[in-house]
């Protein structure tokens, strides 16, 4: 017989400072302890210590989020709940969050990558929801480094591990690479679901009395402290120990089981068990309700032996779900769980005392108030600077670039593809499933993926995006670029936007400049948010991405939303009627003065100036009237194919366009921009530069005319700058002079195989 | 026609199927959970595609001990038409109502994509609706969908016309033998194959040529039905 | 009284059928290297503990356990050591 490890008592808690060991500061642990009136035992201060961590408490961040439009008469739920949820008619709903899984990512990539999937799965159907759609954006170190290889391989394997096996489709997403993720990996996943309004279930735990049942998967030792370890400088430092292993199949299970136990009407509240395990989902259960939560740890089914309250109630064991069922029907979920062959135990009850309380059996093991875990959790005013940087940008136009030694723009065209950041993402998303439920119209490569409304003609275009780089370059722009490129993807597949998700990676707060980002780049969201009409339904936090004092670019992710009122709107960027014009949306000449800062060209031809210069102008009222118009032109059956301009600028977006349609392209700037003697920096700001606000579109010649006319009356600029021709060949005439000459084939080699290249 | 999609924990391509069968007869199919015991009513059942116990241990593996397995062994015996569809193929082959096995893809890697077949013969129950030697687009989403089977059982194939579908010549998505993407038992009532006839229905799902499959089916089976009436 | 055993069982690929991930490691490996290795083959490594009345018996159930679940004898080889637990 082994004598077990005592816990330290509440004294040792405080006299050994054991507390700050939990991410507690002394200020804080003095809090709780006053405001409980006496010391705080061990288990105790273990769960309160999770509780206001940053991953659970958003202090940092929570004054700013307020910032947010969140209300809008689409919204029928804003943030606070597992997900949001907005409404596309006919009693539908969609439902929908992005969450990041950075920290145990960079730990263990395939694990990290896959429980982040499983994690936000779980937050759409604990609303009721079907899950119908999966999108990931995605953020690593160069490629030409080993572990950054070994990172982003493991991770989309991960990645597909889980989606496939749970059978929901991933489609879409972006990759980016960049030595600022190097350390700091970002792995922000996004879940899309379907629900009547009829179905929609809430977290809260109300009805004294009520029966609270933990269903799922049993619960091990994994990932104790995982959402401390989530708000550490030092990820690496925690041993793997910690990390949760996902096992999709159950999820699979718990899916069916929970979906067709919401479908009884049995169902008081129901909500995940992710970051602090069983401690956040009853606390947060009971903070929305105002009540209070009684829960026996004896109760509890364990995988492993020996387990401790304590342990117990920080495991972050996956695939388990907190439920409250009506007094009486418990029964219910009996027999639906052991259909599935499942778990479903009863482990406590509602009670109307305001507090949570954890037993052993009779004893109790803690006993904390509800709102001193879930309100009175610190929100923290930090002091935010303007980086010195931010003021000592060059203009964009001053940015040089020569000329390559061929004299034209064709070899930096070519190079351009293959970069990885722009190359096709196939060697990505072939690993993804993206076909399964068979409702995806468009797949993943075009601007925003497509998935079909079942029953209606209606479907969901949905997209994520983000751009640190130019959030660093400009927080306030770069905030509000991201949120108007989400839309405009949408725009160009032929939705109507709705609303927003985000996934909020930053570095330090605790770095004035850093926090300054935050705010400032919240601010140019928010704005965008207001003048697109998409408010913000829910989203996620991710801070303290910084090693050796390095911070990640602040990189704000959207994920956006939108319907498409009728499929036969659905519009993809492949321009392949040959014969049909290239029309440009948005300014035709603006980039020859807004130059290069912030463009992808700039980083591949002059890495050391990629920080240098400032970003193109970017004019909010200027974008809604190009993507105003893109929307109509479309929803009035006049375009063959429509595509945004955004990394690698306006040639980029052509050839990919090109090598969609499976057409050649003949591009002529000769008559919209007839002078002759542009500098070779003007030729690529015009040819690569990433000037905001544009829109590539395929239009036959005989509805030109009527495209012109709606482009008018939405004041928006529109050029005709070439055409769709059989001859598999792109050729671009500028200033007098061909500038580029590629066949789509060799194009089209470089694009598709540049990433493969690197993973072989 | 009535027509059984089968359902094991883990299943994820039922729907699919049931979608697939409607849009072929006008009637929906019946999904059958793993538990049932008799399939007797049924002219068609298939297994279809997902993740059937996780595909712990091997792909399949687990599945074909279920009772509904044992089900589809006498369905397959009396003469109904089985089609087993990627994890459906699999759990056929374990069972032992089709030669050979499916292995990890030799690229180590789960591949989604829509990819070229070429019909190998167009005779028979399931392939009556293409032409011999045609190419047809169907998407596959496996991980271990690379055939084997050993150099003797091939021949035996071969001579007995088993082998129905053939990945097109370089496409082999997965490092199967021969190009194999899908077989047949010799009795010729039992196809599996691992590319999604039921994802290739429409146009703007990518290809619409997996819905001559299901009407293959239907139409051999609506001729020996109505000449048993005649 | 029955006795406890503990079998441990390992599957690989027969040597017939090619092994991806065999072919992997071993490239990486090389990589890495570790010129002198030939071949690798990756396999399974199965634990199953089990009561049984002699060692005859359990024998003859871990066989059968393998020829009829663990394994799929079209693809795969197995072998397994049993060690007879003393409580």
């Amino acid at each position: 017989m082994s004598t077990p490890t005592l816990e330290p008592t509440a004294e040792d808690v405080r006299e050994r400072q054991i507390y700050r060991s939990f991410g507690l500061t002394d200020a804080e642990y003095e809090q709780i302890a006053k405001r409980l009136g006496r010391l705080p035992n061990y288990v105790e201060t273990g769960i309160a210590s999770v509780m206001w961590s940053e991953h659970c408490s958003y202090k940092s961040s929570r004054r700013i989020l307020r910032r947010f439009p969140s209300a809008g008469s689409q919204v029928l739920q804003g943030p606070g709940e597992n997900a949001g949820i907005v409404d596309i008619g006919d009693g539908q709903a969609a439902v929908f969050k992005i969450e990041s899984h950075n920290h145990p990512t960079a730990i263990e990539p395939f694990q990290g990558a896959a429980t982040g999937v499983g994690g936000i799965i779980r937050d759409v159907f604990t609303m009721g929801a079907r899950p119908i759609a999966l999108l990931n954006s995605l953020r690593f170190g160069p490629l030409d480094d080993a572990h950054n290889r070994y990172l982003f391989g493991h991770s989309v394997a991960g990645i597909g591990g889980y989606g496939n096996c749970i059978g929901i489709p991933t489609v879409g997403g972006e990759v980016v690479f960049d030595e600022r993720y190097t350390q700091n990996p970002l792995v922000n996943a996004m879940c899309v679901g379907l629900i009547s309004h009829a179905q929609i279930a809430t977290g809260a735990a109300s009805g004294v009395g009520n029966p609270v049942l933990v269903v799922g998967a049993k619960t091990g030792r994994d990932g104790i402290h995982g959402a401390t370890f989530a708000s550490t400088q030092d990820p690496h430092a925690k041993e793997r120990s910690a990390v949760q292993v996902g096992d999709p199949f159950m999820e699979k299970l718990l899916m069916e089981a929970c979906l067709e136990l919401i479908a009884t009407g049995k169902v008081v509240g129901i909500q995940d068990m992710g970051a602090a395990g069983m401690t956040s989902s009853s606390a947060e259960m009971a903070s929305r309700a105002g009540s209070g939560i009684r829960l026996d740890m004896q109760k509890v089914p364990r995988r492993e032996t020996g387990m401790t309250p304590y342990e117990i109630m920080l495991s972050e064991s996956q695939e388990r779900m907190l439920v409250v069922m009506q007094r009486g029907e418990e029964q219910v979920a009996d027999a639906v769980f052991a259909k599935w062959g499942l778990d479903a135990t009863v482990i406590g009850e509602v009670t109307d005392d305001g507090m949570l309380t954890i037993t052993e059996g009779r004893q109790i093991a803690a006993q904390l108030p509800v709102a001193l875990l879930v309100d009175e959790a610190p929100v923290l005013t930090r002091p935010s600077s303007r980086p010195a940087y931010l003021d000592a940008l060059l203009p964009g136009a001053d940015a040089v670039v020569q000329a390559s030694a061929a004299g034209d723009f064709t070899d930096d065209l070519l190079a351009l593809l293959a970069q990885p950041t722009i190359a096709s993402k196939e060697w990505v998303y072939q690993q993804y499933d993206s076909m399964v439920r068979t409702e995806t119209f468009v797949r993943p490569g075009s601007d925003a993926a497509v998935v079909g409304v079942p029953g209606t003609a209606k479907a969901l275009a949905m997209t994520t995006d983000g751009n640190g780089r130019q959030v660093y370059l400009d927080p306030y722009a770069g905030g509000a670029l991201a949120v108007a490129e989400a839309a405009r993807n949408l725009v160009c597949s032929g939705a109507t936007p709705l609303a927003v998700t985000d996934c909020l990676n930053y570095g330090n707060p605790e770095k004035p400049e850093t926090y300054y980002l935050f705010e400032r780049s919240v601010d140019g969201m928010s704005d965008a948010c207001r003048a697109f009409g998409t408010p913000v339904i829910s989203g996620n936090v991710s801070l303290y991405n910084e090693t050796a004092g390095v911070d990640i670019y602040p990189t704000p992710v959207v994920g956006m939303v939108g319907v498409v009122a009728d499929r036969s709107h659905i519009t993809t960027s492949a321009f392949g009627t040959v014969g049909a014009r290239v029309l440009l949306l948005g300014d035709c000449n603006t980039p020859l003065t807004d130059g290069l800062g912030g463009s992808e060209y700039l980083a591949m031809r002059a890495p050391e100036q990629k920080l240098a210069y400032a970003l193109p102008a970017f004019d909010l009222t200027r974008e809604q009237a190009v993507q105003a118009t893109c929307l109509a032109v479309i929803q009035a059956g006049l375009v063959q194919g429509a595509h945004d301009v955004s990394d690698g600028g306006l040639m980029v977006a052509l050839t990919e366009s090109a090598i969609a349609g499976k057409c050649g392209l003949a591009i002529d700037f000769d008559e919209v921009l007839p002078r002759t003697d542009y500098s070779a920096a003007q030729q690529a700001a015009l040819l690569f530069g990433e000037s905001p606000s544009r829109i590539a579109l395929c239009v036959l010649p005989s509805d030109i005319a009527r495209v012109r006319d709606m482009a008018a009356a939405h004041e928006c600029p529109l050029w005709d700058i070439g055409e769709v021709v059989a001859s598999p060949a792109i050729h671009v005439r500028l200033g007098g002079e061909q500038v580029v000459a590629l066949s789509v084939l060799q194009a089209e080699t470089a694009w598709r195989g540049a990433i493969a290249q690197w993973m072989k | 026609m009535n027509t059984a999609v089968l359902q094991f924990p883990g299943s994820n391509c039922d729907e699919d199927a049931v979608k697939a069968i409607t849009q072929t007869t006008g009637k929906p199919a019946e999904l059958v959970w793993h538990t049932a015991e008799d399939l007797s009513a049924f002219d068609l059942i298939i297994v279809p595609g997902g993740f059937s116990y996780g595909d712990y241990l091997r792909s399949g593996a687990i599945a074909r001990f279920s009772p509904a397995m044992s089900a589809v062994r006498e369905a397959a015996e009396r003469g109904a038409y089985v089609l087993g569809i990627c994890n459906g193929f699999q759990i056929l082959t374990e069972a032992g109502l089709l030669p050979g096995a499916l292995r990890r893809n030799e690229s180590l890697q789960y591949r989604c994509a829509i990819v070229p077949l070429t019909v190998v013969r167009a005779d028979t129950p399931f392939t009556s609706g293409y032409t011999t030697g045609e190419e047809i687009y169907i998407p596959i989403a496996h991980g271990d969908g690379n055939y084997y089977v050993d150099d003797a059982t091939l021949a035996l194939m071969e001579q007995r016309g088993q082998i129905l579908f053939r990945y097109a010549k370089e496409h082999n998505p997965n490092g199967s033998v021969d190009d194999i993407a899908g077989v047949m038992n010799e009795r010729g009532n039992v196809l599996g194959m691992m590319p999604h006839p039921e994802r290739a229905m429409h146009e703007w799902l990518g290809s619409a040529d997996g819905a001559r499959l299901f009407a293959s089916i239907l139409t051999t089976w609506r001729n020996a039905h109505e000449h048993a009436n005649a | 009284m029955d006795a406890q055993y503990k079998a441990a069982i390992h599957v690989t690929l027969k040597a017939s059928v090619l092994d991806p991930q065999g072919a992997a490691v071993t490239k990486a490996l090389h990589a890495l290297g570790y010129q002198d290795v030939q071949d690798v083959r990756v396999g399974k490594f199965i634990e199953v503990a089990l009561a049984a009345a002699d060692e005859t018996s359990a024998r003859d159930a871990v066989a059968r356990m393998c020829e009829q679940l663990l394994t799929n004898p079209v693809i795969e080889s197995y072998t397994y050591e049993l060690t007879e637990l003393t409580v």
